[in-house]
């Protein structure tokens, strides 16, 4: 054992270093009170800063944070509405470019966010395939890994849109159940090819090991097997708990039920398992009584995030900032209207734009006082242009309760409040 | 460290273990070398039954056992009526009772027996899930039965009816048209 430093002579060392050590000892308690709880100072050129510290933590300043939910019509909030709370929204008005911090993704679980111990956790791969197999957390990171920047939307975001009347919300309020994140993980494809996938398997049901047991059947179409991954890697560290720690299937484009969190097995069969989150959840009612059943992509859908819901703006000049993105490619097009849907304007999108992601969409505008609506509209690479929601409700009624897509209308009052509205 | 899921198994797995992997090697002719990343063991099958959780839509995966309206009440009453209400109708969560004909009206009333298209989903869900507080707790004779006691109440079954692996799949359920494919996008 190395005791070194402790073996110098004491009354030398102190001689030698008096000044130094009252010095550095001095430098030393603050920084180490200030490294527990960083204070605003008057003037942070005149104080020394902060010591490195080993895990990072936003400015005092910053307040941002998730909403917590519990459902359509109910309640947002934390507080005395917390133990009613089963999803948490993302802030979008407060968000800048299109990465969502992995402390701000939106939450929507079924029975709460497991602890799960990586060691112990394992996938299992079976049903159909040559070979079943179990894998631990450090098989699946050794082989060949793949990362991309994707959106992960819940089909229930937006529910509130489907009320007859508009709710006077805020964006996080209404359509905070949409984020992204680079997710790193192994292909799908990589992981069937190891088991052999038998003649017949089209369809593959993947379980979460939380207190739901969340089970969705998953199509074995060219598009999934070329597009999912198994992560457990998100913005560079591992998954979040509340995002599948440590492990989560990512269906780029897919509504954010399927991304099976917390995965444990994926069970390859000749047909959909039929479980209760693709029957009694998450299917899409129409006025005729019928739903659609596995609408598994999420259309394409912008949102302008500033001026939006509650903010107070005043006369001169804004940039207008929103998101859009596209469960089936990239947004090719983002347009924003100033006059209620009479005419738009091609908005600058952020580069660089990708895939099933959000994609930052701008345009500079001087707001002369008056009453105005502003609307954003998106176009993806299949040609596909984010409806009215007039026409959306033309089609879908009012009962459906996911998959809500139209375009979002915010009026700026004279008063400089923005105000949600259907138009 | 114990796996999860393997634990209570983990003497006999570890023989079966090594004697399906030593089998497997010789009767497919497949070795760990030869996977390409050499990552991952063949499971077992006492590893995959009791990992193997999910009935199918077919009934595929439901265990033996059985149950009755009556025993159905008894453990609905004592362990899901405190969220779903004495007749399944009251709540405060989901409502599992009634609503028929309710789907094509402004509010309709989403239950097992006005919109769930197949009963095997009831076993899938209710032996995974609940009781929300101490899911997977329900025995498999206790599942079936508060099955029996949800489809009766739903005027499915009669209240003699005896709900199991066998019966169970055969039961058409009212909703078990009324779903379509995704024929998205479908707005113009």
């Amino acid at each position: 054992m190395n005791e070194g430093p402790k073996r110098i002579n004491r009354r030398t060392f102190l001689r030698d270093s008096a000044s130094v050590i009252a010095f550095g000892a001095a430098a030393f308690a603050l920084s180490a009170a200030k490294a527990e709880e960083p204070k605003p100072v008057d003037d942070p050129m005149r104080v020394p800063g902060v010591l490195p510290r080993p895990y990072g933590a936003r400015s005092p300043f910053e307040k941002q944070t998730r909403l917590g939910g519990a459902g359509p019509g109910a309640p947002h909030g934390w507080g005395n509405n917390a133990p009613n709370n089963f999803n948490s929204l993302t802030p979008l008005q407060d968000l800048h470019g299109i990465v969502t911090p992995s402390a701000l993704h939106f939450e929507r679980h079924h029975n709460g966010v497991p602890a799960i111990d990586p060691a112990r956790h394992r996938l299992l791969v079976h049903g159909l395939v040559d070979r079943p197999m179990i894998f631990t957390l450090d098989d699946l990171e050794r082989v060949p890994a793949v990362s991309r920047l994707s959106f992960i939307e819940c089909s229930g975001n937006s529910w509130d849109c489907w009320r007859d009347e508009a709710g006077d919300f805020t964006i996080q309020e209404m359509h905070g159940l949409t984020s992204t994140s680079e997710w790193t993980g192994v292909r799908l494809s990589t992981l069937l090819e190891t088991v052999g996938v038998q003649r017949g398997a089209s369809w593959m049901l993947a379980e979460g090991s939380d207190a739901a047991g969340l089970d969705r059947s998953v199509p074995l179409t060219n598009e999934v097997l070329d597009e999912a991954l198994i992560c457990y890697g998100q913005n560079g560290e591992a998954l979040r708990p509340e995002q599948g720690y440590p492990l989560r299937l990512l269906l780029p484009g897919f509504e954010g039920n399927i991304n099976v969190k917390w995965l444990r097995r994926l069970k390859l069969g000749t047909a959909p398992f039929m479980t209760r989150w693709e029957t009694a959840k998450y299917t899409d009612l129409l006025p005729d009584g019928k739903a659609y059943q596995f609408s598994l992509v999420m259309e394409a859908k912008s949102v302008i995030t500033y001026p939006s819901g509650h903010q107070q703006i005043h006369p001169g000049f804004h940039e207008i900032r929103g998101l859009a993105w596209s469960g089936r490619g990239r947004v090719t097009k983002a347009e924003v209207s100033v006059d209620g849907g009479r005419t738009w304007q091609l908005a600058r999108l952020q580069e660089p734009v990708m895939p099933r992601c959000h994609t930052r969409f701008r345009l500079p505008w001087k707001w002369n006082g008056q009453e105005v609506i502003l609307q954003s509209r998106c176009t993806d690479e299949t040609g596909y242009v984010q409806p009215t929601r007039q026409d959306l409700v033309k089609v879908r009624g009012t009962n459906s309760t996911y998959h809500y897509n139209a375009i979002q209308s915010w009026r700026v009052e004279r008063d400089g409040r923005v105000r949600n509205i259907y138009a | 460290m114990d796996e999860y899921g393997t634990s209570m198994h983990k003497p006999l797995m570890v023989v079966i273990g090594s004697l399906a992997i030593a089998l497997g090697g010789v009767c497919a002719g497949w070795s760990a070398e030869e996977s390409g990343y050499g990552v991952g063991r063949l499971a077992t099958d006492e590893e995959i039954r009791a990992w193997n959780i999910d009935v199918s839509s077919t009934g595929e995966g439901l265990p033996s056992g059985q149950g009755t309206v009556k025993q159905g009440a008894q453990v609905f009453a004592a362990k899901c009526a405190m969220c779903h209400g004495p007749t399944g109708t009251e709540g405060p969560k989901d409502r599992l009772v009634g609503g028929q004909n309710t789907l094509t009206t402004p509010k309709p009333i989403r239950t097992i027996g006005s919109y769930w298209p197949y009963a095997t989903t009831l076993y899938d869900y209710i032996h995974r899930a609940m009781p929300f507080i101490a899911p997977q707790s329900l025995t498999p004779d206790e599942t079936y039965s508060v099955i029996a006691w949800l489809l009766f109440q739903n005027k499915i079954i009669a209240e003699d009816a005896v709900i199991d692996a066998q019966t169970l799949p055969n039961i058409q359920m009212p909703n078990r048209n009324g779903f379509i494919p995704d024929p998205r996008p479908d707005v113009r």
